[in-house]
């Protein structure tokens, strides 16, 4: 009896730590100890070496204007503080969140005139890790507007939707699971405060969208394409429960 | 070039141990892969690096397959005199990177 009773016990005490929001673990936090000081030494954080080139690129004229990031922004160091952490963010003439890879093509495609920068490209992984990299330290911050809430409750909703050959809900696994292991793998809360990410499995930084794509490849689903609404409805979710902790981009994860 | 990154305390005293730590991005393609059409990726991997002190080898690694992509080099050092350290990689293509830094002895 008393066999049975403790893991059921493990069980709902996991349950109710996932809900209560002071008990919330960034990745970092299950991350082992090789993997924590990798992080946060610069010089061994292989992210760092895309936050060089990202600071190359803020400062080198792109497009027909010739005009650089730096033109308009100035010092990214004052005025890419916080930014990141308040994507997604709401754009009144798309009528939809942005997340920040997508925001940074927009300033190409429209106040640049170049052309947009491909997913997980170098380049936008850099310049996107270089404007993250102003907000380490920031409590994440999205926005509460009301336009944004039906985005945040389909991001919910989909989180919370089983999917794949699998059958498996994210939620299944980094709410009612989180601790245990997967494979070799612990099983984190899903918070995603550091991205982009270098993932030590990718040997590259790769972003919150390839992430999940990864997620639902291995539940066997149909992943979203790149910068595809529902994706971005899901980051936004992930970043609203999220709310209130620390960023800490570029992180290693295993 | 590929991105470097190298950090070694700035000033020392003369005789100190100090750790030097090199980051360079590099694919480190292994040679094992295929690529979509199934023909074979050619090994590209850093195999050689090496470190000066003033012109005297101090550090010098011969690397194999099996090491990350953007391989974190460290290495300790004692500090003789003011001068320059000069770090060296070596790729399969031949390609090399080179980078000079200044260390000041007090």
């Amino acid at each position: 009896m008393k066999g049975l009773l403790k893991p059921l016990l493990g069980l709902a005490a996991a349950t109710t730590l996932a809900a209560a929001p002071d008990e919330r673990r960034s990745g970092y936090d299950f991350a082992g100890g090789e993997i924590r000081a990798m992080q946060d030494d610069d010089t061994a954080n292989p992210g760092s070496l895309w936050v060089l080139q990202g600071e190359a690129l803020w400062s080198k004229p792109v497009g027909a204007d010739g005009r650089a990031c730096a033109d308009c922004h100035g010092d990214a160091r004052v005025s890419m503080r916080g930014v990141a952490a308040r994507y997604p963010a709401y754009d009144a003439a798309l009528a939809r969140p942005v997340d920040l890879e997508q925001r940074i093509n927009q300033c190409r495609t429209e106040h640049q005139r170049a052309e947009p920068l491909a997913w997980e490209s170098d380049d936008l992984l850099a310049l996107t890790a270089f404007v993250a990299r102003q907000s380490r330290g920031v409590p994440v911050a999205v926005s509460t507007k009301p336009e944004l809430h039906p985005f945040g409750a389909l991001g919910r909703e989909l989180f919370r939707q089983r999917q794949g050959q699998l059958n498996l809900s994210c939620r299944q696994c980094h709410e009612d699971n989180w601790g245990k292991r997967l494979a070799g793998s612990v099983i984190p809360q899903a918070h995603p405060t550091g991205y982009p990410v270098y993932r030590l499995e990718w040997q590259t930084l790769g972003s919150l969208q390839r992430r999940l794509r990864s997620c639902m490849i291995g539940v066997r689903a149909e992943p979203f394409d790149y910068g595809a609404p529902q994706a971005v409805a899901l980051e936004l979710y992930l970043m609203e429960r999220a709310r209130g902790m620390p960023m800490d981009p570029p992180a290693v994860r295993p | 070039m590929a991105r470097v990154l190298i950090n070694f305390p700035q000033r020392a005293k003369r005789g100190d141990i100090i750790e030097v730590k090199t980051l360079i991005q590099h694919p480190m393609e292994t040679g094992y892969r295929l690529d979509n059409k199934g023909a074979a990726i050619p090994r590209d991997i850093i195999n050689r690096f090496t470190c000066t002190y003033n012109g005297d080898e101090v550090f010098r690694g011969e690397l194999h397959p099996a090491i990350s992509a953007n391989p974190f080099i460290a290495f300790s050092t004692v500090v003789t005199e003011t001068g320059e350290l000069v770090f060296s990689w070596t790729d399969d293509r031949g390609q090399i990177q080179t980078e000079t830094r200044q260390i000041n002895v007090e």
